[in-house]
């Protein structure tokens, strides 16, 4: 019974262990990223670079049709030199991070529209661009999994920088002159965690399997380690559980992914021990010394 | 018989230029067609008489077509529209309005037996579809003038060469009303054609008859072929319902393949119009071989294999007839 209910659907069928592969391996890369990025106070940057790839991927697609490589390398150009251009004017000029990104990512969108229209296909590129965690093949599970492993290593490399940063920016600016590179790394990473997701999740989705994990973290942990492998952790059992609620409930895979990190955010929302809803209205008895 | 059209505006132009009286030959009439099947079907009745549009072009997908202030333009500036119906253009409606357009629109299924969504699903007897078809099924409903049942409805009713003589038939009647000036060029490029696509649907029912029993079965991207099947006895099997706008969820594609496991279908299509990577792994799952591409919703460019409605239909019969052979 319980192995019918959580095993068999993976035993039976190989795209369910391809896409258990996969949402773990996105999971791997993309919550780290999450972390940092609602600790930097950029939960809603994911979203903004997801508009940003969009073009790249399309613009990919029209010039070599349903190529990996061709949409993924598009995605990837067009979101890292997005995220340095904000990044570069953030820095240099007095305009903040979040209006410099919105300037260049609605630029970046409205170029990719413009060049898909004049090419004039009426293929829906959203549709042709949307993954599904159930059609992964090959190239794509590879091309996941390698993203994951080049995230954790460069994020270990930045690690210190990094988090010196989402604390005290200013700080770190007048000690070393690592901010800077440090700052771009970080905004390439989110770009190549979101093509990830992107081939997992579709477009909409992508940016689900990395707020929504974060966020769950922040409730469990009060240092950066633990909210990152609380987040993690629950980045992958939400896939796990999305991937099984798809298989019984018949419900589409990328939504039901996120529906279940969702049902955790709100569980974690109100029993959290950090913060949670009902620790701030029985607070326990306070420590004495 | 046909004779290319580049040539027929040539010698046109060379008549018009030897004798006035040419010249005065009506301008054609502007027809649009939602797509290319039916914008084919226009020319095969219209002939010269007719300068076709169609909004939803070759290869592309008819489903999720998102209308272009230009293509506003181009109704607006047509004397007639001939739409699919069965809930197929679920964009037409607005695209109308916002076009200003007067003109008549003709539902070219109008009288065709319509297929429900549910009869497609012939195996298993769940309710999958409710599950996730509420957002589009809303953006059918108005539009469905031909009264059918709302939302539920399989809109490929040209898969069946029987259907597409009805389609054929309201376009006839249609562009006599719009031109009564034409209706002896009109009846006489429909018998013509009639006559084709009855020689097609022998083709197909011979060719068809000949695979098999036990081999009738394949798996395409998505639920296209429902017609066909009533007419031509081969079933199909797709992990996407008859609207490509669906996402697949993983009980549908696990149903889907330990059905072909248990009856060993023996091929697995691709379309013009969908996706192909997830047909690509049902097909690497259960070992069942990709028998090719067919064109379910679409026609293909001039250059392609199915520029037309008939050469369409006898690609994928050839295609099936292949893949089924043994």
């Amino acid at each position: 019974m319980v192995h019918d209910l959580l095993i068999a659907p993976f035993a039976d069928f190989a795209f369910m262990r391809r896409a258990l592969i996969g949402v773990t391996a996105l999971a791997l890369g993309a919550c780290p990223i999450g972390v940092f990025l609602m600790l930097r106070r950029m939960s809603l940057v994911g979203d903004a670079m997801a508009h940003a790839i969009l073009p790249g991927a399309a613009i990919g697609f029209l010039l070599s049709g349903m190529s990996l490589f061709a949409m993924t390398a598009g995605g990837l150009v067009a979101g890292i030199v997005v995220a340095a251009l904000a990044g570069l004017v953030a820095r240099t000029t007095q305009l903040r991070e979040d209006a410099s990104l919105a300037t260049f990512y609605l630029l970046s969108l409205a170029l990719g529209v413009a060049i898909v229209s004049m090419k004039g296909t009426n293929i829906d590129l959203l549709h042709v661009l949307f993954g599904s965690v159930l059609a992964l093949d090959d190239p794509t599970l590879l091309l996941i999994a390698i993203n994951a492993t080049v995230t954790l290593l460069v994020l270990a490399l930045i690690y210190r920088p990094l988090v010196m940063e989402c604390v005290d920016p200013h700080f770190v600016r007048s000690v070393s002159g690592a901010g800077a590179p440090t700052h771009l790394a970080f905004l390439a990473l989110v770009v190549v965690n979101l093509v990830s997701g992107f081939h997992a999740l579709g477009t909409l989705l992508a940016v689900g399997i990395m707020m929504l994990p974060a966020a769950i973290g922040r409730f469990w942990a009060r240092d950066i380690t633990g909210i990152v492998v609380v987040a993690t952790v629950a980045g992958i059992v939400s896939g796990y559980a999305g991937l099984l609620l798809s298989f019984h409930a018949g419900m589409p895979s990328g939504p039901a992914v996120i529906l279940v990190a969702g049902g955790f955010y709100i569980l974690s929302l109100l029993f959290g021990p950090v913060g949670g809803l009902v620790h701030q209205m029985f607070p326990g008895r306070h420590l004495e010394a | 018989m046909k004779i290319p059209r580049i040539l027929v505006i040539a010698a046109a132009a060379t008549l018009s230029m030897l004798s006035p009286a040419a010249a005065q030959k009506p301008e054609p009439l502007p027809v649009m067609a939602s797509f290319s099947i039916l914008a084919d079907f226009v020319r095969a009745v219209g002939g010269e008489r007719v300068a076709v549009d169609m909004l939803v072009g070759p290869d592309a997908d008819a489903h999720v077509f998102t209308p272009a202030p230009a293509d506003a333009r181009r109704v607006a500036a047509a004397k007639l529209i001939v739409v699919n119906g069965l809930g197929f253009e679920g964009w037409l409606d607005r695209l109308l309005k916002s076009a200003g357009s007067n003109a008549p629109v003709v539902v070219a299924s109008r009288g065709v037996t319509a297929r429900s969504n549910e009869a497609a699903h012939d195996h298993d007897d769940d309710d999958h579809d409710h599950d996730h078809d509420d957002d589009h099924d809303d953006d059918h409903d108005h539009d469905d003038h031909a009264g059918h049942d709302h939302g539920d409805t399989d809109p490929h009713a040209w898969q069946s060469v029987a259907n597409a003589r009805i389609y054929v038939g309201n376009i006839r009647d249609a562009l006599i009303a719009a031109d009564p000036a034409g209706r002896a060029a009109y009846e006489a490029n429909t018998r013509n054609y009639l006559g084709q696509l009855d020689a097609l649907d022998r083709d197909l029912k011979e060719t068809l008859a000949r695979i098999p029993a036990e081999r009738r079965h394949v798996i395409s991207t998505h639920q296209a072929f429902g017609y066909f099947t009533e007419a031509y006895g081969i079933a199909f099997k797709a992990p996407v319902g008859v609207s490509t706008e669906q996402e697949a969820s993983a009980r549908d594609v696990a149903q889907l393949i330990a059905q072909i496991r248990r009856e060993k279908a023996p091929a697995v299509f691709l379309e013009n119009i969908s996706d192909p990577r997830l047909a690509r792994r049902i097909a690497e799952e259960t070992g069942a071989k990709i028998g090719g591409t067919l064109y379910s919703d679409a026609l293909t460019k001039a250059d392609g294999p199915a520029p037309t409605y008939l050469d369409m239909m006898r690609h994928n019969m050839r295609t099936i007839a292949e893949a089924l052979a043994n």
